[in-house]
Order: C-alpha cells, then sequence, then structure tokens
C-alpha cells in the first residue's frame, strides 16, 4: 500500500475493538479508553453488544477526540480484530488508509486483506500459548496483550496504564503484577516487531479537564440516592438494569443505619412491570420516594398503571431507558423511539412529564430532580434516558449536588395543619396552581383521612359519577399541566454566531453529535440556531424559539418523528414549518448523518429560491 | 349514585373500646352493593374484627382491586387512608404502601376474579414475599361488577344463572397459599360471622401474608340451583376444622373446653390464637398435610373453612429485607442524602 494513503493524525481518531460477548474483553479495552483520557485526550466509547450472554460479536468503539467532539462520528481508523467472525466486516468497515490490528498466529492469506489499509498482524495467541497454561488466563491476558500493542503503535505513556492497572486490581498484587507483564509483553513485541509508530498517535494535551467518565445509568441511580428515594422496584431489562444495579451499590455504601447495620432503603425485584410499576405507586401514595427503571417493554405494561397515577395524582418516578422495538436483538441498540408512548401512556385523557438528560450529568441532576417535580406536582415523571447515554461512559462535567437544597416534598397536609383547622379537599385547588394538597396515609386519627381513586370523585374525594365534577376535575389536571411549564427544565438554545432563519431542535443522546453537526454546517457556511429541549410539557421558551425561526429541523432517534408530532400537537404549529431528521438503525446517530441532511435540505432550498428569482 | 355520608349520630350508650371508639368509628359510607350481597357481611365482620381489637382507624391503610369486592373499603373504616388501584393489582399497590411505611396495618380487599383471574400473578407474588398484611378475598365465584361471568374460582360443573356449565378447573386461593408460603391461611363463609370475624382479627394480629378467602356469595348472579358459591350450597357443604378466638395481651384462661380439643397458639405479636379443634386430627402447624386435607375434601364438595394453617417461623418482608424500623417514609433528607462531600469522592474516583 501507498505510504501516501496511511491515515495520519494525532488526537483524532477513532478505534474499533472487535470481540466476542464473554470473552473478557471489556475491562480491557475499558482500560485503553482511560489511558487516554489520563493523557489528557478526551474520548468517546461505545458498547455495541449483542443480546445474549456468550458466543456473539460485539463491539467497543472509542472515539479519540482532542476537540472534544463526544458524539459517535462514524467510520472506523483503526480495528482491533479479535474475533474471526467478523473479521472480514470489520477490515470492510474500515476507512480508506485505516489500520488493521489481528491475531497472525493463524495465518491469514494476504489476498484476504484490503489492498488499501495497513495490516499489523501480532501473534498473540502464540504468545499467550507460551506464557500461559490455563485457557481462562490466556484468554484474559490476551486482551490486555492487545492493548500492549496499540499503546506501542499509538506511542502512549505506558506509566498510566501501569497506574490504572494497579488501581484495577488494588489489593490483589498479584494481579495487577500478572496483568502488567502481559501488557508489557504485548507492547515489547510490538516494539520489536511492528513499525511503530503509525500515523495515528496519542499526545499528551490538555483538554480533559475536571471532568469525570460515568455511565448514565450510575449517574441516574446516584440522582436517585441524591434524590432521597428509598423504594426502588425494578424488573430485568436491558439496557435499565444497571440502574438497579447501581442503585444498590450506592444504597449499601451510603444508605446503611451506623447504628443498627439496618437500611435506609427497599429494592424489590419485581414479577413485572404491572408489579414494579404498582409498588412505585403504593410507596409513593404512601409519603416514600419510590422509582422504577426500565424501558419500552416496560413502559408498554404500566400503561395502566400510568394511567392511575396521574388520575390519582401520585407521585411516581419511571426511568425509561430507550431501545430499539419489541423481542430480542434491537433492543440492545439505541433509540429514541418512546417519546409518544410514554408522553400520553395509558387510556383517558392523560399526560406525562417527561425529562430528556443529554447525558449522564444531566441524568444526575434530572433524576434527582424528578422527585421534587414528581412531589411537587403529584403525577408521574418520566426520565427519557436511552442505551447510548445510559449504557456508555461519557465524559462530563463533575457532578454537583447543593448541600443547602431542600427536597420539595410538594403539597402535603400534616397532623398541625389539620388541628389548626385547614380546609382539607383531596381534589380542591386552594393555590389556583391546579395542585392540591395530600396527606399521607396515618396521619391523624379524624382527619384528613380520602378515598384514592382514579376518577369518579369531587373535591373533597367524595364518590360521584357526576360529569360536572368530572369536567372539573380534568380541567384542573390541565390547570396543573400548565403549572409544570415553569418547573421543568427550559430548553438550552444555542444562537449560530449570525441571525439565522432556520432553528434546529433536537433532544437527549443526539446532543453531542448535534454540537458538532452544527460546527460542521456552519464551516460548510449554514447558520443555524439550535434548541435542545429538555422536558415535556414544552417550556414557553420553546415556543417562542418555533415562532422566531421561518423553518426549523427536528433531529430525532426515531421513526415516525414522535418529538415533531408532539410540538406540533402541543405547539399548534404548521408541520410543513418542521423538518424531521431521523436516524434510526440503531446505532448513535452521527454529526456527519445530522451534518449531510441538514446541507442537503438547505441546498435544495437555497436552489429553489435561486429558481423562483430567475 | 353519589356519595351517601352515614348521619354520625352517636348514642351515648354505644360501647367502646378500650382506646374509647364505638363501632361507627368503624364504619364508612353506606354500601351500593346488591341488597344481601355477602360482601356486606365481610365488611361488617371487618368493622367488628376492629373494632374489637381496638385498633385506631387511622393506623389502618385499605387497598383493594377492581369489583364489588373491591369497591367495599368505602364501606367501612370511614377515618382510614383507602386506595381503589387497578384490577388485580392491589398486591403490589399494597406492597409498595408496606415498603413505605412498615408502621400501619394494611388490609387488602380483593374478589376472586380480581385475585384468581387478572391478578392471579400478583397475588402469588405478595404471599410469597411475606408482604405484612391482610388479604381477604371476597370470593364468590363470578365476576359481580361485570354482571356475573365466572371467574378462576368457579367450580368445574357449576352453573350459571343461564344454565352455562363451567368446565374449567377452579383455582382453590387457600391451596395456592399454602403452596407459596403464606404464614396464615384461612378460608371462611360470609354467612358465619363469628367464625369470619375471629378470623380476620387472628389475621391482623398476625405479622407476615395472611390470606382470609371468604366464600361470599353474589345475590344477583350466583346464588341459584346449580351454583356451588350460594347461601344452602355452602351452608350444606361447609366443615369447618376449628374454633377461633383471638385474645390480646394477656393469657387465655381455658377452663370451659374439654381437654384435648383445645389448643393455644402464640403469634409473634404476643397475642394468643386459642383454637376449638372440630376435627381432632386437623393441624394448623403442617402445611402439606393442610394441602392434602383440602384436596380431600375438595373431591367430596365439600368447603373446609376456619384456620388451615398458621407458620411457627417469622417470615416477613422487612426482616428479610432488613429495612430500618423507622418508616421509609420518615427518614430524613440527613438521613438519605449523603451530601456534596460524598458527591467528591466519587467523583474523584471517576477521573
Ligand atoms: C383491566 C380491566 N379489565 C376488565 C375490567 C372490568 N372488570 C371490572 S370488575 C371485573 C371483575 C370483578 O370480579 P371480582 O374480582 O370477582 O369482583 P366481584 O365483583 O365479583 O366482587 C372486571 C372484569 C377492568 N376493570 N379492568
Ligand atoms: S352483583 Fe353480586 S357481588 Fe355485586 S353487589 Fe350484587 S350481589 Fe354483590
Ligand atoms: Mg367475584
Amino acid at each position: 500500500m501507498p505510504d501516501t494513503l496511511a491515515i495520519s493524525r494525532v488526537n483524532d481518531f477513532v478505534v474499533r475493538f472487535a470481540n466476542t460477548n464473554g470473552s473478557g474483553s471489556a475491562s480491557a479495552n475499558e482500560l485503553f479508553a482511560r489511558a487516554v483520557l489520563r493523557m489528557g485526550v478526551p474520548v468517546a466509547a461505545r458498547n455495541i453488544f449483542p443480546s445474549n450472554i456468550q458466543g456473539l460479536p460485539t463491539w467497543y468503539e472509542v472515539r479519540v477526540c482532542e476537540a472534544g467532539y463526544l458524539g459517535a462520528r462514524g467510520g472506523t481508523d483503526l480495528v482491533v480484530a479479535m474475533n474471526p467472525q467478523t473479521f472480514a466486516k470489520d477490515q470492510a468497515g474500515l476507512e480508506p488508509g485505516g489500520y488493521l490490528i489481528y491475531d497472525s498466529t493463524r495465518p491469514v492469506q494476504k489476498s484476504q486483506f484490503r489492498e488499501d489499509i495497513t495490516v499489523l498482524g501480532a501473534p498473540l495467541g502464540a504468545i499467550c500459548n507460551k506464557e500461559y497454561n490455563d485457557p481462562r488466563e490466556r484468554q484474559l491476558f490476551k486482551n490486555i496483550m492487545y492493548i500492549g500493542v496499540l499503546a506501542a503503535v499509538l506511542e502512549m505513556d505506558t506509566g498510566e496504564i501501569d497506574t490504572l492497572i494497579g488501581r484495577q486490581f488494588a489489593g490483589k498484587e498479584r494481579l495487577i503484577e500478572a496483568n502488567v507483564r502481559a501488557f508489557h509483553l504485548g507492547r515489547d513485541w510490538a516494539i520489536e516487531n511492528l513499525p511503530c509508530p503509525i500515523g495515528l498517535c496519542v499526545r499528551r494535551a490538555d483538554a480533559v479537564g475536571g471532568r469525570i467518565f460515568i455511565d448514565g445509568n450510575s449517574a441516574t441511580a446516584l440522582g436517585a440516592v441524591f434524590g432521597g428515594a428509598t423504594v426502588c422496584a425494578w424488573y430485568p431489562i436491558t439496557p435499565s438494569t444497571s440502574i438497579a444495579d447501581a442503585f444498590s451499590a450506592y444504597c449499601a455504601r451510603f444508605r446503611i443505619d451506623p447504628e443498627t447495620g439496618k437500611k435506609r432503603y427497599a429494592i424489590i425485584q419485581t414479577e413485572d412491570e404491572l408489579a414494579s410499576s404498582g409498588m412505585v405507586i403504593g410507596a409513593a401514595w404512601n409519603g416514600a420516594r419510590a422509582f422504577a427503571p426500565t424501558s419500552g417493554p416496560g413502559i408498554s405494561l404500566m400503561q395502566e398503571f400510568l394511567g392511575l397515577a396521574y388520575f390519582a395524582e401520585i407521585p411516581a418516578v419511571i426511568m425509561d431507558v430507550q431501545r430499539g422495538g419489541p423481542s430480542t436483538g434491537m433492543p440492545t441498540r439505541t433509540q429514541q423511539s418512546d417519546i409518544l408512548l410514554a408522553a400520553y401512556a395509558s387510556h383517558g385523557d392523560t399526560k406525562h412529564v417527561l425529562l430528556f438528560p443529554e447525558g449522564p450529568a444531566e441524568a444526575f441532576e434530572f433524576s434527582a430532580l424528578s422527585f421534587d417535580l414528581a412531589d411537587r406536582l403529584q403525577t408521574p415523571v418520566l426520565l427519557m434516558l436511552d442505551l447510548d447515554i445510559g449504557m456508555n461512559h461519557r465524559l462530563c462535567a463533575p457532578l454537583r449536588w447543593d448541600d443547602d437544597r431542600v427536597y420539595d416534598r410538594g403539597k402535603v397536609m400534616t397532623a398541625a395543619d389539620l388541628d389548626a383547622g385547614k380546609d382539607f379537599g383531596r381534589y380542591l385547588d386552594v393555590d389556583g396552581d391546579g395542585i392540591p394538597y395530600r396527606t399521607y396515609p396515618g396521619t391523624h386519627p379524624r382527619k384528613g383521612s380520602y378515598f384514592t381513586r382514579g376518577t369518579t370523585r369531587d373535591r373533597y374525594a367524595r364518590y360521584t359519577e357526576e360529569g360536572g365534577p368530572y369536567v372539573d376535575n380534568m380541567e384542573r389536571l390541565l390547570k396543573k399541566f400548565e403549572t409544570a411549564k415553569d418547573l421543568v427544565p427550559g430548553p438550552v438554545i444555542t444562537l449560530a454566531s449570525i441571525p439565522s432563519r432556520y432553528g434546529v431542535i433536537y433532544f437527549g443522546s443526539t446532543s453531542p453529535a448535534m454540537d458538532e453537526a452544527a460546527d460542521l454546517l456552519e464551516a460548510d457556511g449554514h447558520a443555524l440556531d439550535r434548541m435542545r429541549v429538555r422536558a415535556f410539557p414544552f417550556n414557553r421558551d420553546v415556543d417562542a424559539f418555533l415562532r422566531a425561526h421561518e423553518a426549523v429541523f427536528v433531529v430525532e432517534q426515531n421513526r415516525d418523528a414522535q418529538l415533531r408530532t408532539l410540538i406540533i400537537t402541543e405547539c399548534g404549529v404548521n408541520p410543513a414549518k418542521l423538518t424531521p431528521v431521523l436516524h434510526f438503525d440503531g446505532t448513535p446517530i452521527t454529526a456527519r448523518f445530522i451534518a449531510a441532511a441538514i446541507a442537503a435540505r438547505l441546498g435544495e432550498a437555497a436552489k429553489q429560491s435561486e429558481r423562483a428569482v430567475a | 349514585m353519589s356519595y351517601l355520608a352515614k348521619p354520625k349520630f352517636h348514642h351515648p350508650a354505644l360501647p367502646e373500646n378500650t382506646l374509647g371508639y364505638t363501632r361507627r368509628d368503624y364504619e364508612g359510607a353506606i354500601s351500593t352493593l346488591c341488597a344481601g350481597c355477602g360482601h356486606d357481611s365481610i365488611t361488617a365482620a371487618i368493622v367488628e374484627a376492629c373494632f374489637e381489637l381496638s385498633i385506631a382507624p387511622h393506623r389502618v391503610a385499605k387497598i383493594s382491586g377492581i369489583g364489588c369486592s373491591s369497591k367495599t373499603p368505602t364501606y367501612f373504616l370511614g377515618n382510614s387512608h383507602g386506595f381503589n388501584s387497578v384490577h388485580g393489582r392491589m398486591p403490589s399497590v399494597l406492597t409498595g404502601a408496606s415498603l413505605a411505611n412498615r408502621d400501619l396495618i394494611y388490609l387488602g380487599v380483593s374478589g376472586d376474579g380480581d385475585s384468581a383471574s387478572i391478578g392471579l400473578g400478583q397475588f402469588a407474588h405478595a404471599l410469597r414475599r411475606g408482604v405484612n398484611m391482610v388479604y381477604i378475598v371476597e370470593n364468590n365465584g363470578v365476576y359481580g361488577l361485570t354482571k356475573g361471568q365466572f371467574s378462576a374460582t368457579a367450580d368445574d360443573g357449576s352453573k350459571s344463572k343461564q344454565g352455562v356449565v363451567n368446565i374449567d378447573k377452579p383455582i382453590d386461593l387457600t391451596a395456592l397459599a399454602l403452596q407459596l408460603g403464606a404464614s396464615y391461611v384461612a378460608r371462611s363463609f360470609s354467612g358465619d360471622k363469628a367464625q369470619l370475624v375471629s378470623l380476620i382479627k387472628g389475621a391482623i394480629e398476625h405479622e407476615g401474608a395472611a390470606l382470609v378467602d371468604v366464600i361470599s356469595p353474589c345475590v344477583a348472579f350466583n346464588n341459584h340451583v346449580g351454583s356451588t358459591k350460594s347461601y344452602d350450597y355452602v351452608r350444606e357443604h361447609n366443615i369447618a376444622v376449628n374454633r377461633l378466638d383471638v385474645i390480646v395481651g394477656r393469657t387465655p384462661i381455658t377452663v370451659d373446653y374439654e381437654p384435648g380439643k383445645l389448643e393455644l397458639v402464640q403469634q409473634h405479636d404476643g397475642s394468643w390464637l386459642r383454637l376449638r379443634k372440630l376435627n381432632a386430627e386437623y393441624s394448623v402447624h403442617d402445611r402439606r398435610a393442610a394441602i392434602d386435607f383440602l384436596l380431600e375434601h375438595e373431591a367430596k364438595s365439600e368447603i373446609v373453612t376456619g384456620l388451615l394453617y398458621v407458620a411457627s417461623d417469622k417470615d416477613e418482608l422487612h426482616a428479610d429485607l432488613n429495612t430500618t424500623d423507622t418508616p421509609l417514609n420518615a427518614l430524613s433528607q440527613k438521613e438519605l442524602c449523603p451530601g456534596m462531600a460524598r458527591l467528591e469522592e466519587i467523583n474523584a474516583s471517576l477521573g
């Protein structure tokens, strides 16, 4: 291959690891990502994994990007192809001039390699077989060894990797030594036998700062701990399971009564999501902060209960880590396809509060906030994550908590209030904001008790099937939803450097790709104002942004333009004004995709207006 | 129809319990069920049981599903919080409520459609978790509220009002509860108030999952000849294995019964169950024998009632989970929120 073709880039390339599920490669791959970070260079890491436990292909992608773009870029510059099953596909996915690292223990015919790439074979299997007897050790150390090869060809600091290995196996000296040795075996072999360095290189920089590297599900679980959740009811489902796991781990650390050793929390693995939503509703009705982490299929099962919670005005918190459609397979891929399902969940006239965090830092913040919002509004709040946020480590601002912050438990009447003679009507709008007072069961021997039902009640919670009181109640619920508009996080608006007629709306995990796409578009002469929507109901600033722009793109990771539908319905916008930009193949959306789609539309529009002038 | 408040008129001569409450204090709104409905007798038994045990009404939470049976919590304990949830899902709502506050008494009210048909899953899982509750099934073999279709407890061969014969096998909720590990299992009949009141009292005093399956005839749809859940049929086929008295807070006096026929069982809260054995062979401590006994008598079309089983080991969800004695809903922000210093440590470990 002519050398001129080989990609040559410092701190700006994509490495992809191709492994098999269950081979123990995940921790080695993460070690690589963390080592780059410790060299001061931002990374964006993503898992692409199948819906099974062992044997199927998995990939781990690390985008090394000093410029700080954290969205998926698309394309691969270097692949570590450890899975013979996907070898051909992995090679095919390389950019022209890219690099292939593979295990050359078993010879591969020259004709099987692409001609426009650099092939770097390392006999990892052979080295392992010579060094280790135990088959499991051979597998595990082979993983560390290819990190050694990578460190050699990319000229990485070995000190960082040694430190990370020490940290990972802290207290287990034998393991530290063995892993460090395997790493150096791979690295030394590569330095002697491969043409190091290659065109790609990680060079120490100072672009990471004080940021942390955390997955959205852990951040969400931490948010629930800080937000005062005491009851977690869940049913296992990828990609939400790790929220319950992390909540359990953080509670074991922070929520044990030091005197008695007893738990200040309860976690129930339920029989299904009907039960998990039911338990959350029961606990919240009774004054505890409770949540259920789940994914789309769980939200489907929770429909009836979500409606009950809406009508009965129960502060239930549900986390939806969105994934692809039903059954197995696509479900371990990412999507934003539950927006309408969640917004209007259940039968009858219902609407729910949704929060759309862009990444782990906001997932933490919104997770804690969701308990305040739910208590304040006495209604379900759904935290809408997705697999891309939930199950990937993301570089983000350190998590913050204001120690002066006081939980907002909403309007709760106490025994003292009742004794003081305050008028208690469970569904009485005393403040004009649509939000009534509630009492917790067991508050007072003679006052303040009420009977909770879906509908069919008057302002004092007395049973009635009359139309008047029903309408009265339904209108109050609408008023409450209006109140919610000012309580939920408003949109984040970023104006282009010059005034623009065009706007773009996006949300959730699309955020990093959109930021990058905006830079690409601006470099191409397309200036767009952008608005990241962070909650439903839409804050009033959303209406203003829609009004201020002639044409608006709505970028989403689903087929049916669900957020667009929600905007059209709730903001009364002319649909022609909103152009959908849709990505829904299960991979995270990329800046290249967004920029190309928008540039094409803007190009068309420009041509049309030229024709009009001519 | 709308809400009918019962006139709160206290007759000075009404007897009071040790807390100073009269029976009136345990009543609710006037029932809107059909006159003669078995469910109303269960309502009356709950009122009586709570009065006799001197339970502070506001310390009870009543939770139900959907059905005529599930409407009844409106008709008793008017000073307690109640929750009419969704069809078949009372157990999960009750479990969540119990997790939030372990100090209240949880009274779950359900029907046979609610528990054995649509809600069989939740029925099973709440019992196997050992939720501390009184779970009452008002069992009439039909869906009363939707006008008389067979439920999953209808007996094979039982005839509907229109003459349709049920061909599916019935689910025996007590046998199922025994198998699932419920720690207090009883069956009663809404036509036998004395038995019912004492079984409910025993269930309230019991710590753990207590099931009381009450055969409760539906006069509108399942009280005819050919039904196996009619008043007449149940009276004719009822065999009670024991009579129960619940005595709270003192050792019971045991003089007035034939020796050998009386058994005393102490519950974990210190209360005593005084059992007068009607069947000398029957033991309330043997789960397996109880299931055998039920199956054997079911085969003879007999309906076994009484206290069927009470566990000697304590088995209760909060104990299993090792939650704090302070109810979770009463923990302060200080106890719940780790604070910024801890978060800094976490941030540092994630750099
Ligand atoms: C999801 C759902 N499906 C169906 C119904 C209609 N429904 C209301 S009550 C009922 C049956 C109640 O039967 P049971 O629990 O035996 O109570 P009963 O009226 O006999 O006391 C049904 C099917 C419902 N409320 N919800
Ligand atoms: S329909 Fe049957 S269950 Fe319902 S109230 Fe009437 S008698 Fe009772
Ligand atoms: Mg019934």
